[in-house]
């Protein structure tokens, strides 16, 4: 399968006046077309970082970093973010968030409208077009987010703990409801997170990360069908696998959890 | 219920003040002259609807001051959203700013008179000059306001450089704006009577200018309550477009 993105040996360092600190070593990996993958690390591991430089919003200070084969210079409307606090514009209703993505790009008036309502009814909302997000749970805004990234009819979709604020519930609602929407458009979604289920659910292949500097300590390839049963004793075989990997030193894993 | 009780609360407060006046005027006998007892002042007050001096007065005035906040606020709204642009030129221009802006309009009130004349124009210079500074600095600060997340959301979507600022910048900067407005409203009000009193043959400054050349000091106090009542009047409507704004516009206000 022909990869849509590649990350070909990056580094990133930060740096202040006193030190420098190098947040991401020598990252490579490739995402294929279609492909769900989860960025699994602790908090301050760089898998950040390494969603802003696939989305272009940072540069690699080594290395590259290519969608469909060009290099990534800046962000664009073919790999959509979908932001932690969902970056929702709070004086737009709901429509008026998800048009504003189809705002330049030469649609009528009114095919700008029934383009969003077809996307806000993808997403469960209808009832609640005209709604401001402040009128809206943290599930419905999560919601919207997704609904306005997948107008504009992106290739890949960018996720930095897109359900990291949610209650459980709503959490595994919303998984599931990624899953139904991913398949019908044969998207790619890089997911950023921290919840180790969340990757095992989702994801047809995690990147586990380590910290400082933030580099990919493993690959695990999940092949089961989806949607996975979260109680299946294959699901607690990835969990179990993803546990072992945080609580074990790095250097000698049990080889019989070795992929 | 709550409204009501709002209500009952202003007339409370007024009834208190007007009784603190009364029984001043009563203990200390002072002459009519010096401190006009309230039916004096409500009598000027009533002499002046009746006579149709104030409606022509307070006309004049809202007039000038119309203008001078209006014409205030769109200059400045539109220097700020160009400077707020360029943070470099910004810096130049912001010492000079607050270098003029705590001299009081009035200071200026010779070169005024001499550069626009008598009449309407050195009032509406002196509220413009009130009204201009408080609102080019809210737009420059309101133009920092912008949420990372939305820039990031704009770049995202390869929004223009206009588009950015009509839809992104300019309604983040909307709330810090709106207070600039509204805290421009109370400043140039006030400065309203004062620019009258340079100048101009009309107008409640003037109207207060002149009753004290004809020794009414009744129809002076009557001015006053006229500045007061019309100033919170003003406010009150500023208030009430800032939450209609704010409601079509999503934004809660605190």
């Amino acid at each position: 399968m022909e990869p849509i993105i590649r990350v070909d040996r990056a580094s990133k360092s930060y740096r202040n006046a006193k030190s420098s600190e190098k947040v991401l070593q020598d990252l490579s990996f490739e995402i294929g077309q279609g492909e769900i993958v989860a960025i699994l690390g602790p908090s301050g591991c760089g898998k950040s970082t390494l969603l802003n430089l696939i989305g272009g919003f940072e540069r690699a200070d080594e290395g590259r970093v290519l969608f469909e084969g060009r290099p990534v210079e800046r962000p664009t409307r073919q790999c959509v973010m979908i932001f932690q606090n969902y970056g929702l514009l709070p004086w737009r209703t709901v429509r008026k968030n998800v048009e504003i993505g189809l705002e330049p790009s030469g649609y009528t008036a009114a095919e700008r409208k029934e383009r969003a309502s077809a996307y806000v009814d993808l997403v469960g909302l209808s009832d609640r077009i005209d709604h401001f997000p402040h009128q809206l749970s943290g599930g419905m805004q999560q919601r919207v987010a997704l609904a306005r990234a997948l107008a504009i009819d992106p290739k890949a979709v960018l996720m930095d703990e897109p359900f990291g604020a949610l209650d459980t519930f709503n959490r595994y609602h919303l998984q599931n409801e990624l899953l139904r929407l991913q398949n019908g458009q044969g998207l790619t979604v890089v997911i950023v997170t921290h919840d180790i289920d969340e990757a095992v659910f989702l994801a047809d292949r995690i990147l586990v990360m380590e910290s400082a500097p933030g580099r990919i300590r493993k690959e695990i390839r999940i092949p089961d069908a989806k949607p996975r049963d979260r109680g299946s004793t294959q699901f607690q075989h990835y969990r179990k696998l993803i546990f072992d990997l945080f609580h074990l030193s790095g250097t000698d894993d049990d080889p019989e959890f070795t992929i | 219920m709550r409204s009501l009780n709002r209500t009952g609360n202003v007339v409370l407060g007024i009834a208190v003040l007007i009784a603190v006046w009364q029984l001043i005027v009563a203990i200390g006998k002072y002459d009519v002259s010096l401190l006009p007892p309230p039916l004096l002042v409500a009598e000027g007050i009533a002499e002046l609807v009746k006579n149709g001096t104030l409606a022509q007065h307070m006309g004049i005035s809202l007039m000038r001051f119309a203008a001078g906040y209006l014409s205030a606020c769109a200059a400045a709204v539109t220097a700020g959203l160009a400077l707020g642009q360029l943070p470099r030129v910004w810096r130049l221009f912001d010492p000079i700013v607050q270098l003029i802006r705590p001299v009081s309009p009035i200071a200026w009130s010779p070169f005024i008179v001499l550069w626009f004349g008598i009449g309407n124009a050195p009032a509406i210079v002196i509220i413009f000059l009130a009204a201009f500074f408080p609102v080019l600095l809210s737009t420059v600060s309101g133009m920092r306001k912008v949420d990372p997340t939305h820039a990031k959301v704009a770049r995202n979507l390869e929004m223009g450089r206009m588009a950015f600022l009509t839809k992104i910048v300019l309604p983040s900067a909307f709330p810090t704006i709106a207070n600039g407005l509204h805290i421009a409203i109370g400043t140039s009000w006030i400065f309203l009577v004062s620019g009258e009193m340079v100048g101009s043959q009309s107008g409640l400054g003037y109207l207060i200018v002149d009753s004290r050349n004809t020794l009414r000091l009744d129809l002076v106090l009557a001015g006053i309550i006229c500045i007061g009542l019309f100033g919170l009047l003003l406010d009150r409507l500023v208030g009430l477009l800032e939450t209609w704004v704010g409601k079509h516009w999503g934004i809660v206000r605190q």
